[in-house]
């Protein structure tokens, strides 16, 4: 699936200091019953969002409407547990493009990079920077920039660079996906599995 | 050939890629897929958005699971979304020539326990599942891990999916398990000496006496909740319970062809002195049977200890995962109610827990207050609870056997623990809400699951075993 390229993101960060966000919590089983991928946002974080009787929890970072912007800061952690895409593609369809936390889980962070989400790995030290920036000014914006690899409190100008690999930066800055490279080496899967052992 | 010595993990992983990509992943071929009607929906309308079409429809095997009722299969799944998934397995499946065995089939069942009891998991291969438990099948020798929605659809379109190469780790158990011990035990132990992001980034290789001596089911058991600890997945040595387990299984190889994958199963196991990024080493006898008190896996303490007043982390997320539990700091965990047990599960839905199970409720009779969900992973362990005399005990204690599936482990059908309620259960995850909304879990093994059935609270198992 076609998602938006990724280059220079400008943009305020809603705050979410809680460590072991697992994906149970960022999307619950019972709204994986879809057979398509749509209005999966409507339930992100859906039991600490909303209460049983549907009304918002006034307490919940995304019920706060000082809290806007294309980026999701968590604690270390983040998207850990079940393997299910629907995780990234409720954060996507929210309107998130980028998460930032000092540690991913390994599924979710391939999930996330497979849809066109940044997800962004910073130190602990700096993680605490930009959760007190936000604190500070809510509207306090980040500037995440991926062709640079760097990452910019702009209120203060403190700045941290990333990692990620070179193939999945050419592929995020350009909007393609893992399965058009496939397609076009399929040549050499098929030599390769006539000599596979199963 | 290099002389240097190398790991299971290497051996499995380098002879599986096709490409390497020069600062990115590794292309890498996979043996067998696994799908379920949850995960494969999009991947498959992808195939058609891009008028692809499944490359090796004989590697891939689809099995409904996670959303099937566990009572009355034989009538129409009454919820219409499940059943629009089930429904949807059922026709990709028949469209691209893909086999399946859904609801009612006498194969069916969860997904990581069919694929080993039928022969498809075998020693030496890639194995992958649009499921984070697909780490069960490295009890076997297979490089085996969860995959998102779309790697489902790179592998049903070209049969590899791109992955950097994990660290590895190794986790040596040495010893022997003391009376009332069970491989959930050991693997609730680790994964709370390793925290529940402790083998983020790493493949880990289970290795030491403990695992020799573990039967396969205690095996997947273990391998199952790798990823509890972050890991990509797990995976212990083949030997021969390995080779005894998978031989005359229905897809495993015969004649000439077992002796010839026999032969090259025995060249994988780690050789003498090759090296891992990050060992642990840890005694059998430290080990007690575990239970969890908080909201992730690596929240387990042995049954007889009080919670604890910190976990390391922060304070601010220790405190909330206490305050959704219920539970307060220095608690003891023996004695605390119970009102629900789940036996089931891609972890501890096989014929040796409910073995565990029985032994510990026979002559006994279910705690009035709980309600118990008893769940086979496939039909194949029903048939096994039916043959060994394992349903007439659990009868005459006051337990039903309910049909095969994931159940209560993931709450996506009617098994759903109400809110505020405690449910002590053999599952692999005890998230907020993970069991129904606001349902209280408190993972362990089926033999402290059956002293809470009994009892009706948190009890020592092997206060109620026999000498």
């Amino acid at each position: 699936m076609a998602y938006d390229k990724f280059t220079v993101l400008t943009s305020s960060a809603v705050p979410m200091p809680i460590e072991n966000v697992d994906t149970d919590q960022i999307i619950p089983a019972r709204f994986l019953k879809a057979t398509e991928r749509k209005g999966f946002g409507d339930n992100l974080f859906r039991d600490w969002r909303y209460n049983a009787d549907n009304t918002p929890k006034r307490d919940f970072v995304l019920n706060n409407p000082i809290y806007t912007g294309k980026i999701l800061v968590g604690g270390k952690n983040f998207g850990s547990g079940s393997s299910r895409e629907h995780a990234a593609w409720a954060i996507y369809d929210y309107g998130f493009r980028c998460v930032i936390s000092s540690f991913f889980a390994d599924i979710f962070k391939n999930n996330s990079l497979n849809i066109g989400i940044l997800p962004v790995q910073v130190s602990p030290a700096f993680l605490d920077r930009i959760f007190r920036a936000i604190e500070a000014d809510p509207k306090a914006e980040l500037e995440v920039n991926l062709p640079e690899q760097t990452i910019t409190i702009l209120a203060t100008g403190e700045r941290e660079s990333f990692e990620i690999n070179s193939y999945k930066k050419h592929n995020l800055m350009n909007g393609y996906d893992d399965i058009d490279y496939l397609q076009s080496m399929k040549e050499d899967i098929k030599v390769f599995a006539d000599k596979s052992v199963y | 050939m290099s002389t240097k010595p190398a790991t299971l993990f290497d051996k499995v992983w380098d002879s599986h890629v096709v490409r390497k990509i020069e600062g990115g992943p590794d292309v890498l071929f996979i043996d067998r897929h696994f799908i379920h009607e949850v995960t494969s929906p999009v991947a498959f309308l992808g195939l058609e958005a891009r008028h692809l079409k499944v490359m090796f429809p004989e590697k891939t095997f689809a099995t409904a699971d996670h959303n099937t009722p566990t009572i009355n299969q034989h009538v129409p799944v009454q919820d219409p979304l499940s059943a629009n998934q089930l429904k949807a397995l059922e026709v990709n499946a028949a469209r691209y020539g893909i086999s399946h065995w859904g609801l009612g089939n006498p194969k069916n069942g969860i997904v990581h326990v069919v694929g080993p009891e039928n022969g498809i998991t075998l020693p030496g291969m890639t194995i992958v599942c649009g499921d984070s438990h697909t780490s069960t099948h490295g009890a076997f020798g297979a490089i085996a891990f969860g995959i998102g929605t779309s790697e489902v659809e790179m592998v049903l379109s070209s049969q590899c999916i791109m992955q950097p190469k994990p660290k590895k780790m190794r986790i040596s158990v040495n010893g022997r398990l003391g009376k009332g011990l069970t491989p959930k035990d050991v693997v609730l132990y680790i994964i709370s000496k390793l925290t529940a992001a402790g083998a983020t980034g790493y493949f880990v290789e289970f290795a030491g006496e403990v695992f020799r001596n573990m039967s396969m089911e205690g095996r997947m058991t273990v391998c199952n909740m790798s990823i509890e600890m972050g890991a990509r997945g797990g995976m212990i040595a083949p030997d021969e319970t390995t080779f005894t387990y998978i031989k005359g299984r229905e897809k495993a190889p015969a004649g000439a062809a077992w002796d010839k994958a026999l032969a090259y199963w025995k060249t994988l196991p780690t050789e003498d002195g090759a090296t891992f990024d990050k060992e642990y080493r840890f005694e059998a006898a430290d080990i007690e049977p575990m239970i969890t008190y908080g909201t992730n896996p690596g929240m387990g303490i042995g049954i007889t200890r009080h919670i604890p007043v910190e976990d390391g982390g922060s304070k601010a997320s220790y405190d909330k995962s206490l305050e959704y539990m219920g539970f307060h700091k220095d608690d003891a965990m023996l004695g605390k109610k119970v009102d629900y047990v789940f036996v089931g599960s891609c972890t501890n839905g096989r014929i040796e827990d409910f073995r565990a199970f029985a032994s510990i409720v026979k002559n006994r009779r279910k705690a009035d207050h709980v309600t118990a969900w008893i769940v086979p992973g496939s039909h194949i362990v029903e048939q096994q609870i039916k043959e060994e005399g394992i349903l007439d005990i659990l009868t005459a204690a006051g337990f039903q056997l309910r049909q095969p599936g994931c159940s209560a482990c993931l709450a996506m059908n009617d098994d759903k623990i109400p809110a505020g309620k405690y449910a002590v259960s053999t599952s692999n995850r005890n998230f907020e809400g993970r069991q129904g909304p606001g349902a209280r879990t408190m993972l362990a093994s089926p033999l402290v699951a059956a002293a809470a059935a009994v009892t009706g609270v948190v009890t020592d198992p092997r206060t109620l075993m026999a000498e």
